[in-house]
């Protein structure tokens, strides 16, 4: 029997549909359900009120990330509001039976590298957490996106999701990028050419021959900027680079159950001749390190570039925000950024916290010294991380140039746990977002790759990592 | 009777486009464990300064703003994060409807699930309203979840998509929980079909 080509998403979509009544959405089943301390109490809350259970704790798993201390697991460094609410989802996750990495454990760590490191994370699973870079999971081939905390509470008690089918976009990353050009790079350039609006309604799958060469962190780093060109979802296809990733993880399957699982995994990838509804083609081979200089991810430009005028833009609503932006940032247009001043480098964030991203940014920075009057932040993602760093002696190549050298979280990609900017001052962050504020209030971020973070702590300012390579 | 009567009011004007979940609700305001009070903190960085007091300047603050239950916004409104924590702070603040030309997707659920209504309208449209509520910030608009229609003090009403679901939710008070709740015996199928091809 033939049948019309599918995607990977179309797969993934049909196999996990429980019912689809006519004008309603479909009812969607959850494999793997993530919860973290900020945006789960409420929903508990919502389950005690009408009686319910956790429907499946053994898919459910959760993690404290986003307002944990970085500085030191002493939870008299803790806010009293973060303490309560890491308290609350110790006596939640007690009494509704989910298995909790608390603070003291050493597999703890931020909720989207920690679930692909302990092979949580498979192809075709369908992922929710109360969290919008869910979408990072998508690397692996998992259909995963963030929700709300009402609806927290509905996958909490039904393990289902009210979903509307999302349109699918085919976003192809062709040939291969110069050296020096990251994975962050890639998606960065990615939002600026099609503005963080492009991905409404759809979900994304990155093809193409850039996409395919990338490791599974640098896919993850891909993925998760997803919702930043507003799709709720990134995918990329499994292949031997998936499998050989997850063989042998604690939740990864074993044995015979994994001979199972590589076959289903195998029939994933989108048939040849499948259709999208819509299409993007990058070519990356020209491409130069990206970093932003506005208020939203998608104003980013080549290092090498000038702040852009606002009069360049046909838009006039993306001129206003332009001007908007550059006005917080207090930057000229038609000046370069290299060499612009910074104050604080962070390396961190689900984005960019995992191990090849601490050795990359550890190898540029080997043997040379932070700038003079520069803090630079090295927030591993995850304690396996940390200790994976430190076994290799990253960490004291971070510390002998002048960096902090810190335990997972958070930390300053969101600055709820006291890790923050101070008004007016500048950032390189490896994180995804550099809205107003994100990173403390006043501070002012420019987002980039760890590489480009490393170059800017070493010059004190905006600076090109390919002049260190 | 339903459950979401017709909004009646004037409209507090913040057309920017792209304003995200961190400036209606900076990150320090959501160590909270409940929904409640967070009105007080709604554009908190916009609408305070420094000192703490209130900037005369911003939308919410003016005098004429108080008492809105519709806010006039921009393009893609609610970008970046998932925090409903948003939608709780514009209905803890006493707005029932957002107007704007496009809505970031869990911003949009997260809304309708909370009673707020995203009233999305054509970019056109939506210039003419923003040049009249500059002009006449008292104007005073219906929106008619029902009919689907926002109808400003003068001209056509303006219709806008709802999906057929949450507006049965909206209108009926029907909670979409209730309704998964009552799928078990389908949820319990599918498991039963699936269990051994997935694992977690
Ligand atoms: S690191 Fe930043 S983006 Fe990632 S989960 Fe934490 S707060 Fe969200």
């Amino acid at each position: 029997m033939s049948r019309a080509p599918r995607t990977l998403f179309e797969k993934v979509w049909q196999q996990h549909v429980v019912e689809q009544e006519p004008d309603s959405p479909a009812v969607l089943y959850v494999d793997l359900h993530l919860i973290h301390e900020v945006t789960s109490p409420q929903a508990f809350a919502g389950l005690r009120q009408r009686g319910l259970k956790v429907r499946r704790p053994d898919r459910t798993v959760a993690t404290m990330d986003h307002g944990t201390p970085t500085q030191a697991l002493d939870s008299e460094l803790m806010e009293v509001q973060v303490a309560r609410q890491i308290q609350q989802l110790e006596t939640n996750c007690r009494d509704f039976g989910v298995r909790l990495y608390d603070l003291a454990d050493e597999q703890r760590g931020i909720v989207h590298v920690m679930g692909p490191e302990l092979g949580l994370t498979h192809p075709g699973m369908t992922i929710v957490c109360g969290d919008s870079h869910t979408s990072t999971h998508g690397a692996f081939g998992a259909l995963a996106f963030g929700i709300g905390t009402s609806e927290v509470e509905g996958v909490l008690a039904t393990q289902c999701l009210l979903q509307r089918r999302p349109k699918t976009f085919e976003v192809r990353l062709a040939g291969r990028p110069p050296q020096g050009v990251t994975a962050k790079d890639l998606i960065l350039a990615f939002i600026a050419q099609v503005g963080v609006e492009a991905g409404r309604g759809y979900v994304i799958e990155y093809t193409g021959e850039a996409v395919q060469a990338l490791d599974m962190e640098g896919r993850m780093t891909v993925c998760n900027m997803s919702i930043e060109a507003g799709a709720r979802a990134g995918m990329i296809a499994p292949d031997d680079t998936t499998f050989q990733y997850l063989a042998g993880r604690e939740f990864a399957p074993q044995g015979a159950s994994w001979d199972a699982a590589l076959e289903r995994w195998r029939r994933l990838p989108s048939d040849p001749g499948s259709s999208y509804d819509k299409r993007v083609t990058l070519d990356v081979t020209r491409l130069e390190p990206m970093i932003t200089y506005g208020t939203n991810p998608g104003m980013a430009i080549p290092i090498s570039s000038p702040v852009p005028g606002p009069e360049t833009f046909a838009d006039p609503a993306q001129r206003a925000a332009v001007e908007k932006a550059l006005a917080y940032m207090d930057l000229q247009p038609g000046k370069p950024l290299l060499g612009h001043p910074v104050d604080v480098v962070f390396l961190g964030s689900c984005t960019n916290s995992r191990l090849s991203d601490l050795r990359q940014a550890a190898a540029l920075l080997s043997g040379r010294k932070v700038a003079p009057g520069v803090r630079m932040l090295v927030v591993p993602g995850s304690q396996v991380v940390k200790r994976q760093a430190e076994a290799e002696g990253l960490d004291r190549v971070f510390k002998a140039a002048g960096a902090e050298w810190r335990e997972s979280g958070c930390s300053m990609c969101i600055a709820m746990n006291g890790d923050q900017l101070q008004p007016g001052q500048y950032a390189v962050s490896t994180s995804n977002r550099n809205f107003e504020g994100r990173q403390g209030r006043g501070g002012r971020t420019f987002l980039a790759s760890p590489l480009t973070a490393v170059a800017a702590a070493v010059a004190g300012a905006v600076s090109d990592p390919r002049t260190l390579m | 009777m339903t459950h979401f009567p017709d909004i009646v009011s004037h409209a507090v004007l913040l057309p920017e486009d792209d304003v995200d979940t961190d400036q209606i609700i900076p990150a320090r305001f959501l160590k909270v464990v409940d929904k409640r009070g967070l009105g007080e903190a709604l554009f908190a960085d916009w609408r305070y300064r420094r000192d703490g007091t209130p900037d005369p300047e911003f939308a919410l603050n003016r005098p004429q703003a108080q008492g809105a239950q519709i806010l006039l916004a921009g393009r893609n409104f609610g970008c970046g994060s998932s925090r409903e924590h948003a939608a709780w702070a514009l209905r803890g603040w006493g707005l029932r409807a957002v107007i704007a030309p496009s809505f970031a997707d869990i911003f949009r659920g997260n809304a309708l699930k909370n009673g707020l209504l995203p009233v999305q309208i054509q970019d056109e449209d939506h210039q003419r309203l923003v040049a009249l509520v500059q002009r006449e910030p008292a104007a005073r608009f219906t929106v008619d979840l029902t009919a689907q229609l926002l109808v400003p003090p003068a001209g056509d009403p303006l219709p806008f998509p709802i999906d057929p679901f949450s507006k049965r939710c909206l209108l009926e008070g029907m909670d979409p929980l209730t309704y998964l709740l009552s799928l078990e015996p389908r949820i319990q199928q599918y498991e039963a079909r699936h269990e051994h091809t997935q694992s977690a």
